[in-house]
Order: structure tokens, then C-alpha cells, then sequence
């Protein structure tokens, strides 16, 4: 049994509670963030924009198996409509995010359409050659839209229609996203994002729990057997794929509030990698673990890749002289420019040696402790396996 | 008609890369039934073995230049020139035939390593685990090869006699001023030598029947009593060789950097899909025409008619197949259909 | 008013120059139980497969309750009302046998396709009782909770089962419901299709089990190498010397 494939009826009061302290624990995270460093706006920002995208990721790799690889492709297409809406219409936050989604929500139905006529690596494969046609494009002849290289940014005169008619003044720098008038910057944008996260938490938790969610773990499990209970599939396929891309173009468009900057890199195979991992560390197919995955991931990278020569070397300054050279360029490699490395070897080491992630590991351990708790002596299986095999 | 000439060439040199690593993809996946994201990488590595050989034939003293007298001037003279005089020279201006050399057992040991060391552990797991797994993998390589050459393009040269240019033109008797790059003809002719050894191989050896047999029912094979794995390790490594000439014979065309795995593996896969997953033949037949097909689309007249073609034709071609001939173009019924 | 439920004429089925069904006529009336047996290879579960669209038949038509079921997808023949009971059991490892059932049930209550995230599995209660209700029928009212990759295979084939009862189909397929199974699970089966049948489903059985198919049959058409050689009764296909001959001296008819 490889993959957490168990469907959880819960009951509204819990729900309620998991979703009350949900909110709490997000609000809060500048507070109980702050020991470890991570209490910075920008940084949580990155927390909630990344687990949004994760927790789209989770509800079409989690619920029905089916691998994306080229899921940032729908995140770049909302970055890029999100910019637009900044350049030609308003600063206002509000209609970016609705066309980030609605483009990327387009994309995906299309996207999805031709790559769910097949499954298994075929569907894995067709993601990811897709992802690469968009980034392609957005480089050569998309350059128009997307302005290459360069990368997509306001500027001065951008006509901003909606805000200029309605005389909205934005001074005289690079105006700034808001929210009706509420300048979103540093702590605001991250409460902002935090609250957009909550939302979109609260809609995976209603996904999870509903009999679309059940239906969806169902053609996972047994997909003949349920075209012989009467269910098709496709659509339900395809809705699972839309909803998880308009996940994408959320974060994406979220992140242009926070920098209103738009580039192709965004879309590369990299980037969905990247998702992918973050969903599996933290156990795909859980409800918050593509969260904590994001979390971590987002966390070790600010870390890891801030990191350099001078900083190694004072670290490891306890060492005896000759041994701190060494040490600290072997380090190296995997710090700074080399936090790519880190990433290539841990997403390695979660496949082979705990596929079911984090939420996985957390189970496995709680049911050691109960079991250790519980027999002295008698033979209870650590693995905490539901399912024994036949 | 020249245009059509030159294009159709450089398609099919394209395409010699795109059949050679999706030979590989399909003898991997038709043995082991592991779809092996890591093979662009194995590409990839190829190419860096030519630049390996280069830089190390390039090691240098500082010496004395002699040229210069009006005051102390230094210049980097490889050691073998030190030592062999104009053997040495030879030596590295010969670099990249003598890496294929080279490449063939590095290939070798690197995929029968990646085989025993990772893969075989995954031969019984889901294949979306196989899937991130060589992924991750594939990361991994990529990253070790810019830790240690950075990250941009090497060029390394081909052999002086054939760096110029052929005179196509004179030798079929049309226009004398047509001129095509020796090497790329030196390496067309190589990716066909190499497909036409590896099918020999397969249709000729009993090692090549077993092998085959295993690919169409492993499990009658595996009743005979034949050891199938041993016999698909080196399936393994084979592919990892082909993979892996097929990148060093490919870098005085295309300077390598870290990242040419991956871009040739989408591709690559593409190229899978449009020949039939599990089709050798397949393979080889999409890589070649898909190769030809985007080279023409890169044609200045035909992008004047449609911008951006060249860019997402193969893509557009494989969505095509898939919605009219989801099997392929030579696929068999019942490979990969769940 | 058309007592005929289902009514498959003149199909054929080759794969590449076999005859795997040739001529097949079957007329099945409502209410009725009717076994379709022969010899290993002779093409029972063609014959299954062409009737929920697994397979299309070469030539002819099957008509189920007057729509004509060629060229239909699984799916949709099962909403039209026809159910299957597989060889091997299909059913959702990892769910529980309740959620199992209630997923059928949701098919037969929300069509084949229906976007709903906003409810409540938890709400179901309806769905849950009846579900509740019918693991009781077939005698898996203890392990409603439990996942079904800890069942034994009879337990996986009466899960089954439930799955296709909850839909009430029309029509109940059911490909070997017995194969595998100890004589004591067996005669519980027998036991539960008899109550079926006792509230008016139509029901054909593909079985090797002579003593379920004499236990339970109304008609019997026997087929071999792909063409019918009897149909009849139970007494009558019991005295045939035709059916003796195709099972090879099978002496226990």
C-alpha cells in the first residue's frame, strides 16, 4: 500500500474545530514564527502562496493519483493575467485575482482535456511536455504578452483604465497593489495572502469531506470498477484538474501582489518539481500535509540559499583549522547555489524511504509510541499498517 | 531547394538525438518497466564526458611566453604539449572521438550503478514512485554537473580535418556554394551506425531474442528459467551507453550545460508517445520525423506564415496522435493503456 | 407490456479468426434467473462483456429493456440498470466496505456525473442507513467500519454484491459469484440470490457450480465454443446428452 488513499467522513464539529484552529495557527505564525527566524512578511507570504499552490496540487495528485508535471505552468499564466490587470485596468487586488484564476481556470480545461484522454505516465509525461510548450512560447513568440527575458513589470505609463477614471492617484513612483485603498505591503500583503489561504484551505477541507471527494479517491482506488458502478470518470477527472489549476493561478496571482513581476522561469519543469515534492514530503493526500511541506521546503530554501563561504566557515569555526577548509566545501555544495542539490537528494530520500510523506511518518511513529506503550513484549507490527495484505 | 536540403539535414540530426535517447527510454521501459525521467540526464552526462576529456587534456602550466619580450608575459600551455610535443596537440584537438571512446565504459558503469543502486528497488513500486524518484535523480545530476562546470554552455571542438564545412553541394553536383558542417554528417552517420547495432543486437544474438521475448510476455520468459534480471541490468546499461555516446558525439554541435537532459528528455518522451510507447521501431521512426518536422517549421518563410511554430510543433503533432491514435504511431494494443 | 428484459440476437464476436460468439440468440424474461453455463473457453464471459459494453459485439444487437446497449459505455449501461458481479472481485481497496457501498449507491441516486463539494459526506445519513442496511443483507453488517483489503475473497465478492443490490438494477450479471469460495459461503450466497429473487430482479449467472445452477436456475442455455448446443429447463438440460458430451463426461449432470 503506497499511498494514503482513505476517505474521512469527519463530522462538522470536528471540522469546525480543525478549521478554528487552522485559522488561528495561520494568524498567528508571525508570533510562534518568530523563534525560528521565519517571521518576516515576505517569508510567511511565500508560506501562504506556496501552500496554496500545493494544496491545488494535492487535490488532483492526492485525491485521484493522477501525476502533474506541469502544474507551474498554470501558475505563470496567473501571474501573467494578474500583471496585466495591474497594467491596463486597476491596482486593485481584487479583479487581478479573479482573472488570474479565470485564465488559468481556461488553460487548465484545455490542458486538461487533451492530456486526461490518457493516464498513468502517459498523463505524467503529456503535463510536463505541455508545461514546456507554454514556457517555450512564453520566451519566443509570446514575448508581446510576456516580454521574455525581461520579464513582465508595470510601469509608469500603463493606462490603468479603471483607476484613471475613477481618478484613483497613485503618486508619482510604481504604484502598489491594493485592496480598496489599503496599500497591500509587508505585514497587510501577508495577512491578506494569509486569509486568501484560509479560504482555499477551507474549500480543499469541503472537497476532502464531500461524495465528490469520496468519488474522486474511488476512481483512484478502482477506475473499472467505477465505470461499472455507473460513474464517468472523465469529468470528474476534469473538474479535479480545473480546481487544482485555478489553485495554481491563485498563487500565482498572489504572487504578483507581493511583487508585481511575472517571468517565464516561474513556468519551468523546476518549478513544478517543486509542487510535486512539497505535496509528497509532506504526504499527498492529506489535508494539511502538502501545507507542511510547502512550509518546510520554503523555510530550508530561505536558509539554505542565503548561505555562503564566509558564513559556513565561521559556523564551522570550532573545528580544528585544518579540518574547516573541507568541511565547509563539501557543505558548500549543497548550500547558496547548490540548495537545488538539497532538494534533488531529499526529494530522493522522501520516494524511497517514506512515499507517504510526513503525515505518513507522523502516523507510523505515533502508532510505535501506542504500541510500545501499550505490549510489553507483544508482537504489534511498528509500520503501523491499516492494511495488512491478504 | 537548398533551404529544403540543409533543413532536412539538420532535422535528421536532430532526430538522430531524439531516436537515440528514446531508444533507450523504450528498451528501459519495455525490460524494466520503469519509466526512467534520469535518461536526459544520461544524455547530458555523455556530453560532459567529452568536456571531461577535454579539460583534462587541457590541464596547463604557466609558462614563459617567448613571444612577448618587451617584459615577463605568461600563457597556459597544456601539459601534453609540454610532453608529446604535436602528439599532444593532436591528442586534443582529437578529443571528442577520443571521449566516445572514453564514454562507452564510463556509460556502461554509471547506468549499471544507477541500475543496481536505485532502480532495481523500484521495479515493484508505483510508477508514479518511479517517476519522481529518477526525477529527483535526474535533479541530483544535473546540479553535480553545474557545481562542477557552472552553468553555462562548454563548447568543445570537433577533430580540424572534418570542423568545416562539407561541400554537399559539389559532391551531389548542385549548387557549389552549398556547405554543411562535416561533423553533423559524421554524426548522422554515427546515430545510425548506433541504431542499426543496437537492432542487429537485439534481432541477432540470442541474448537480443531473450531480451526481446522478455520485452513482448516477461513472464513466460522468466517460466523458462532464463534469468531475466541479470540479462535486463544489462538492458540497462546499454541504453545508458547509447544515451550517453549519443551526448558526446552531439557536443561540438550543441555546447552542453546542465540543463540539456532535461530539455532533450521532454522531448524525448514526446517522441515516445508519437511512436508507441514500447515500439523500438516506433522510436526511432517518430524521433527522425519529428526531428525533420521541427527542423522545417524553423524555416523562415513557414514562421512568417505561422509565428512561433517551431516552438510547440512537436507538442502540437503529439496532442494530434494521442486524440486520433492514442497508441502511437506503431505502439502495440495494451502497453501502457492504464 | 414487454416481459422481455433482455433480448441479445444474432451476435457475433471474432478475435482474429476465432469465433468467440457466433449467432448467439438469448431472450432473458423478467423476474427470471437465468444460468448460462459450458465448458472452459466457450465464451461465457464474451458473452458477459458484449452485455455492459465491455466489449462490441461483430454483428447483432443486444437490447436491454427496449434501448439498444451497442456502442454504449460501461457506464452508461449501468445507469440504464444493469449491474455486475465480476470473476475477480472489483471493489475500492483502502475505503471502507461501507463507503464502498455507498458509493454505489450515490451513483444510482446522482447519475453518472455530479459536482457536489460542499456536502457532507457526514450528512448522508439516508445513504449511510441504507448502505448500513444492505451490508446486513449480505451478511457484512459487523465489518461496516473495517477496510476492505482485510477481507477474505468470499467476503470481497459479497461486498461486491452489496455494491450492486444498493443500485437495484434491472439486471443482475453475475460472472462465477461462487468461484473460490468454501461450501458453506457458497450456500450463503445461494441463500442471498434466492431472496433476491424473490423480490423480482432479473438476474443471469455464468457458473461452473452445477449445484448453484441447479439451485437457482429458471432457464438454462449452454453454450459451447461459442454457439448455444442446448437450452431448456434444468430437468430438461439435465437429460441432454448434447451438454453430457460438451463437459466431457461430466458425469455429474
Amino acid at each position: 500500500m503506497a499511498s494514503i488513499t482513505q476517505f474521512n467522513p469527519s463530522s462538522p464539529k470536528r471540522d469546525l474545530i480543525i478549521m478554528v484552529v487552522f485559522a488561528v495557527a495561520v494568524l498567528t505564525a508571525p508570533i510562534w514564527l518568530a523563534p525560528v527566524g521565519a517571521s518576516y512578511p515576505d517569508l510567511l507570504q511565500r508560506f501562504a502562496i506556496f501552500g496554496i499552490f500545493a494544496l491545488g496540487f494535492n487535490i488532483l495528485f492526492g485525491l485521484t493519483g493522477y501525476l502533474s508535471f506541469g502544474h507551474a505552468a498554470f501558475l505563470g499564466v496567473g501571474s501573467y493575467a494578474a500583471v496585466w490587470i495591474f497594467k491596463l485596468l486597476t491596482m486593485n487586488v481584487v479583479l487581478a485575482i479573479i482573472f488570474g484564476v479565470l485564465v488559468a481556470a481556461i488553460f487548465a480545461v484545455v490542458v486538461g482535456f487533451i492530456c486526461l484522454r490518457r493516464s498513468g505516465i502517459y498523463f505524467a509525461i503529456l503535463t510536463l511536455a505541455f508545461a514546456q510548450m507554454f514556457y517555450n512560447l512564453a520566451y519566443s513568440v509570446l514575448t508581446p504578452i510576456t516580454n521574455g527575458e525581461t520579464a513582465l513589470t508595470l510601469a509608469l505609463d500603463d493606462p490603468r483604465a479603471i483607476d484613471a477614471m475613477f481618478g484613483v492617484d497613485h503618486g508619482a513612483g510604481l504604484p502598489a497593489p491594493s485592496l480598496f485603498g489599503l496599500e497591500l505591503t509587508g505585514f497587510t500583503a501577508f495577512y491578506f495572502c494569509a486569509v486568501v489561504l484560509i479560504i482555499a484551505f477551507w474549500v480543499s477541507l469541503k472537497i476532502f469531506r464531500s461524495p465528490f471527494g469520496l468519488k474522486l479517491l474511488a476512481i483512484k482506488s478502482n477506475q473499472n470498477r467505477m465505470l461499472y458502478t455507473g460513474f464517468n470518470p472523465k469529468p470528474y477527472l476534469l473538474v479535479a484538474f480545473v480546481i487544482s489549476g485555478m489553485y495554481a493561478g491563485l498563487a500565482g496571482s498572489l504572487m504578483v501582489i507581493t511583487d508585481p513581476l511575472a517571468g517565464a522561469e516561474r513556468m519551468q519543469w523546476t518549478a513544478s518539481g517543486e509542487v510535486v515534492l512539497m505535496t509528497i514530503l509532506g504526504g499527498a493526500g492529506t489535508l494539511i500535509g502538502p501545507l507542511l511541506g510547502a512550509g518546510i521546503i520554503k523555510y530550508f530554501e530561505n536558509i539554505f540559499s542565503a548561505l555562503h563561504h564566509a558564513q559556513l566557515a565561521e559556523s564551522f569555526g570550532f573545528l580544528p583549522n585544518a579540518l574547516v577548509e573541507p568541511v565547509v566545501s563539501v557543505v558548500s555544495l549543497f548550500v547558496g547555489e547548490g540548495w537545488h542539490l538539497t532538494l534533488g537528494i531529499l526529494f530522493m530520500l522522501v520516494v524511497i524511504f517514506l512515499p507517504g510523506g510526513l503525515m505518513e511518518g507522523i502516523r507510523r511513529l505515533s502508532a510505535y509510541v501506542r504500541a510500545k506503550r501499550a505490549g510489553d513484549g507483544e508482537e504489534t507490527v511498528a509500520g503501523g499498517a491499516t492494511q495488512p495484505s491478504e | 531547394m537548398d533551404t529544403i536540403l540543409l533543413q532536412l539535414l539538420n532535422g535528421l540530426d536532430k532526430g538522430g538525438a531524439y531516436a537515440l535517447i528514446a531508444l533507450g527510454l523504450t528498451l528501459v521501459f519495455g525490460t524494466l518497466g520503469v519509466v526512467n525521467f534520469a535518461h536526459g540526464a544520461l544524455f547530458m552526462l555523455g556530453a560532459f564526458v567529452a568536456v571531461s576529456v577535454n579539460a583534462l587534456f587541457t590541464i596547463s602550466k604557466r609558462v614563459k611566453d617567448e613571444s612577448v619580450t618587451f617584459f615577463d608575459a605568461y600563457k597556459e600551455q597544456p601539459y601534453l604539449e609540454i610532453w608529446f610535443g604535436d602528439t599532444g596537440t593532436a591528442l586534443i584537438q582529437w578529443s571528442v572521438p577520443i571521449a566516445i571512446l572514453v564514454a562507452i565504459p564510463v556509460m556502461l558503469v554509471i547506468g549499471l550503478a544507477m541500475e543496481r543502486g536505485l532502480i532495481r528497488f523500484f521495479y515493484k513500486r508505483p510508477h508514479a514512485e518511479q517517476i519522481l524518484v529518477t526525477f529527483g535523480l535526474a535533479i541530483v545530476i544535473g546540479e553535480i554537473i553545474k557545481a562542477t562546470y557552472g552553468a553555462n554552455p562548454i563548447p568543445v571542438h570537433a577533430p580540424p580535418p572534418v570542423a568545416g564545412a562539407a561541400p554537399i553541394g559539389a559532391l551531389f553536383g548542385g549548387n557549389e556554394a552549398l556547405v554543411y558542417p562535416w561533423w553533423r554528417l559524421i554524426y548522422l552517420a554515427g546515430s545510425l551506425g548506433i541504431i542499426a547495432a543496437v537492432f542487429s543486437f537485439l534481432q541477432f544474438t540470442t541474448y537480443g531474442m531473450v531480451v526481446r521475448a522478455g520485452m513482448a510476455d516477461r513472464e513466460t520468459v522468466g517460466l523458462l528459467g532464463i534469468n531475466i534480471e541479470k540479462r535486463f541490468t544489462i538492458v540497462f546499461g546499454i541504453a545508458a551507453v547509447v544515451a550517453g555516446v549519443a551526448g558526446t558525439m552531439y557536443t561540438p554541435i550543441l555546447p552542453p550545460d546542465y540543463n540539456l537532459g532535461m530539455n532533450f528528455l521532454v522531448l524525448s518522451f514526446v517522441v515516445v508517445v508519437v511512436g508507441g510507447m514500447g515500439s523500438l521501431p516506433g522510436a526511432v521512426l517518430a524521433g527522425f520525423l519529428l526531428g525533420v518536422v521541427q527542423s522545417f517549421a524553423s524555416i523562415g518563410a513557414v514562421k512568417e506564415i505561422v509565428p512561433g511554430i517551431d516552438q510547440i510543433i512537436i507538442y502540437l503533432i503529439a496532442v494530434g496522435i494521442l486524440l486520433a491514435r492514442p497508441r502511437g504511431l506503431l505502439g502495440r494494443k495494451g502497453v501502457m493503456e492504464t | 407490456m414487454n416481459d422481455i428484459v433482455l433480448d441479445v440476437s444474432d451476435v457475433n464476436k471474432t478475435f482474429g479468426g476465432l469465433q468467440a460468439l457466433s449467432n448467439i440468440n438469448l431472450k432473458i424474461n423478467k423476474g427470471k434467473t437465468h444460468a448460462v453455463i459450458g465448458p472452459n473457453g466457450a465464451g461465457k464471459s464474451t458473452l458477459l462483456n458484449v452485455c455492459v459494453g465491455r466489449l462490441e459485439p461483430d454483428t447483432g444487437s443486444v437490447m436491454f429493456d427496449g434501448t439498444n446497449l451497442t456502442g454504449r459505455t460501461p457506464h452508461e449501461i449501468n445507469q440504464l440498470g444493469v449491474a455486475r458481479v465480476f470473476q475477480t472481485p472489483e471493489i475500492f481497496l483502502d475505503l471502507t466496505l461501507l463507503q464502498n457501498v455507498e458509493i454505489a449507491a450515490l451513483a444510482r441516486r446522482d447519475g453518472s456525473f455530479s459536482f457536489n463539494p460542499f456536502k457532507a459526506m457526514a450528512a448522508e445519513k439516508e445513504l449511510t442507513r441504507e448502505a448500513e442496511h444492505m451490508l446486513g443483507e449480505v451478511g457484512l453488517g459487523k465489518l461496516t467500519e473495517e477496510h476492505t483489503g482485510n477481507l477474505s475473497r468470499g467476503d470481497k465478492r459479497r461486498l461486491e454484491m452489496a455494491m450492486c443490490l444498493i443500485q437495484h438494477p434491472k439486471l443482475l450479471l453475475l460472472d462465477e459469484p461462487t468461484a473460490g469460495m468454501s461450501r458453506h459461503d457458497t450456500n450463503r450466497t445461494i441463500d442471498l440470490l434466492k431472496r433476491i429473487k424473490e423480490q423480482g430482479m432479473t438476474k443471469v449467472i455464468i457458473e461452473h457450480d452445477m449445484h448453484v445452477v441447479f439451485s437457482l436456475a429458471d432457464w438454462i442455455t449452454v453454450l459451447a465454443q461459442g454457439t448455444i448446443i442446448a437450452e431448456g429447463t434444468p430437468d430438461e438440460i439435465r437429460g441432454n446428452p448434447k451438454v453430457k458430451e460438451a463437459y466431457l463426461g461430466g458425469a455429474e449432470v
